[in-house]
């Protein structure tokens, strides 16, 4: 069932980023920054680039295998999402259809190109966020973008949301279940079902919000939320991302594949 | 209808980041006027709501697929528009990081179609004029989560043009884009306001207690300033989108057209026109470039925008590439054995 699943992913995330490895030891601040600049690095390639693309994976390689964070977990969530970018992007090959080059005598035409170059962008970016959640904990997050002047109402409400996000989903999966046991061949899915279980979870949900603030108060709630404390970021950190940036420049503006493939025919002629 | 960091260029992606996180700090600015403390648990209690109920699905009347709620429109009629904002800004953050949807660079994107258009246009501008003193709420609903998913389509659609990567006409993806849109807004107007009727009768004092007051904050003085401030963000987005476009000769003249082609100053059209062709013409990389025609190629590349790709340099890339992957599989390789001998 498609609900159990999503929660399973969410709760499997969240475990995965309190592992004790090199990769999840480095200050979330420094992983957050050498994020921004590969998703920019690899979406500012040309619109037909594809193959430039491709040493770009090696990042997701060392991470996995530093971080050990499975990879078919990796895989199977990078594949699984979004419909809605291979809709769009399936109309290039149809769209434009100008040779670009022979391959083994097979035209190869430059939305073909396009089109892979997309699928290529898409991998890339996401499963670099799904490896930069995975090894970094939501609080080590949070304390990140609030360091980059975020307000902190916003990064508050990200951490008290993504809290009750494991209690509430909890909550609807029950009643989801319950539901379902008391319904068969799949009927009880239509609207008026939908309203009332959502309907009571809103109930339940905002009795919640009620309780937890009282609770909040009688611990002594100010308005203010405490944070994680202060970390100064150490050798390991600057030298992380000191080569991350280096290598993100080398691929972006040197062509390595290009200049390694030519070398390598060379070689062998 | 999440944008996704493939489909857009860094220039759009940064851009909409600016005016999201422009959105969200003047957000807390007003919040934190204010503050309630309630509101802290509350929003953050109510995000987790929306996301939880995201997961339940339902059948789509007459079509028979399943789909989800967005969510939205609920959160501004329960919260106010900032709070609103805040709260779908935050869903959409942990939709992005954790559930893949969209991307990190899209983020502000996302953010703009889905949650400004709901909380700052829809629910001040149409829902809470309809809605006075709990008349027409129904008419509200349904219209304003109509009007926010088709403006956020129609921005989708603007920003997969401007980024030039899908090749999809801007005519035919407009086309496209918001009749879907014009269904999932029926369809979500009607289960918000089914669920905001079901609360109501069944547990009318929790709305009270929980979230009643907040509901009248607005009055007409915040509107207007609203749709001044509306009035400039607009100015500046389309400042900002015929910028980025300026390398773009077709969505240039769009955007010009668009902007300023129905409006009465012929003569200023003329000087911003005249402004932009400079600067594309400073800016494109080779204006007269003429790609090198080799004998054995048998299409000629039809425009400048066409990069020169021949047969050696992809076969040799191909080359590259596979070699690339094959030192990084080996080296990652030779880490993890010897990780494996340490422990």
């Amino acid at each position: 069932m498609k609900f159990d699943k999503e929660f399973f992913n969410l709760g499997y995330l969240d475990r995965l980023s309190y592992k004790n490895t090199f990769i999840h030891n480095i200050d979330a601040r420094v992983k957050v920054i050498g994020a921004v600049f590969y998703i920019i690095a690899v979406v500012s390639f040309p619109k037909y680039a594809v193959l430039s693309l491709v040493p770009f994976f090696s990042f997701q390689i060392f991470f996995m295998i530093l971080g050990e964070i499975p990879v078919d977990f990796v895989f199977k969530r990078v594949f699984v999402v979004s419909p809605f970018i291979f809709f769009i992007a399936i109309f290039n090959p149809f769209l434009d259809r100008n040779t670009a080059f022979y391959l083994l005598g097979i035209p190869i035409s430059y939305g073909i190109l396009s089109f892979l170059s997309i699928l290529v962008k898409f991998v890339l970016t996401v499963s670099i966020i799904i490896i930069l959640i995975s090894t970094t904990s939501f609080a080590g997050l949070c304390y990140a973008i609030r360091y980059f002047k975020v307000p902190e109402i916003f990064v508050n409400q990200l951490l008290f949301m993504y809290r009750y996000i494991f209690v509430l989903t909890e909550e609807a999966m029950r009643m989801v279940r319950a539901k379902e046991l008391r319904s068969f061949n799949n009927k009880g899915l239509e609207l008026k079902f939908y309203v009332k279980l959502a309907g009571n979870l809103l109930i339940r949900s905002l009795n919640r919000a009620e309780r937890i603030y009282y609770a909040m108060l009688s611990r002594g709630y100010n308005g203010n939320m405490p944070y994680i404390k202060k970390k100064k970021l150490n050798f390991s950190d600057f030298l992380f991302i000191l080569i991350m940036l280096l290598t993100i420049y080398l691929f972006r503006f040197f062509e390595p594949v290009d200049r390694i493939g030519k070398l390598m025919i060379g070689v062998i002629r | 209808m999440h944008m996704a960091d493939a489909l857009i260029s860094p220039a759009v992606g940064v851009g909409f980041w600016g005016l999201s996180l422009g959105g969200i700090a003047y957000s807390a600015k007003k919040l934190k006027e204010n503050l309630d403390e309630k509101m802290v648990p509350l929003m953050g209690i109510l995000g987790a709501f929306v996301f939880a109920a995201q997961m339940i699905n339902f059948t789509i009347p007459a079509t028979g697929s399943s789909g989800h709620i967005g969510g939205g429109m609920l959160l501004s009629i329960l919260l106010g528009p900032y709070a609103s904002f805040i709260v779908m800004a935050s869903i959409l953050t942990v939709q992005a990081l954790f559930f893949a949807d969209g991307g990190f660079l899209a983020l502000g994107c996302n953010i703009w179609n889905l949650a400004f258009y709901t909380s700052f246009i829809a629910y001040p501008l149409i829902y809470k004029p309809i809605a006075r003193k709990g008349k027409f709420s129904f008419l509200a609903t349904i219209v304003s989560v109509v009007i926010a998913l088709q403006l956020g389509a129609f921005s989708v659609v603007v920003q997969t043009y401007f980024s030039g990567i899908s090749e999809l006409p801007f005519k035919t993806f407009v086309m496209l884009m918001q009749p879907i849109h014009l269904g999932i807004g029926i369809i979500e107007g009607v289960i918000t306001y089914a669920i905001i009727k079901y609360v109501a009768t069944t547990k009318p004092e929790i709305l009270e207690s929980s979230v009643g007051n907040k509901q009248n904050k607005l009055n007409g003085v915040y509107t207007k300033k609203l749709v001044l401030v509306f009035f400039i963000l607009t100015l500046i987005t389309g400042g900002i989108l015929s910028w980025f476009a300026s390398n773009n000769p077709d969505g240039l003249e769009w955007s010009i057209e668009k902007i300023y082609g129905k409006s009465e100053l012929p003569e200023k059209e003329h000087f911003l026109k005249n402004i932009f062709k400079g600067i594309q013409e400073k800016t494109s990389l080779f204006p007269d470039y003429t790609f090198k025609k080799s004998e054995k190629q048998e299409t000629i590349p039809e425009e400048e925008r066409y990069p020169n790709i021949d047969m050696g340099t992809s076969l040799s890339g191909i080359f590259g590439a596979f070699l690339v992957l094959l030192i990084t599989f080996l080296t990652g390789y030779v880490i993890k054995t010897l990780k494996k001998k340490n422990l």
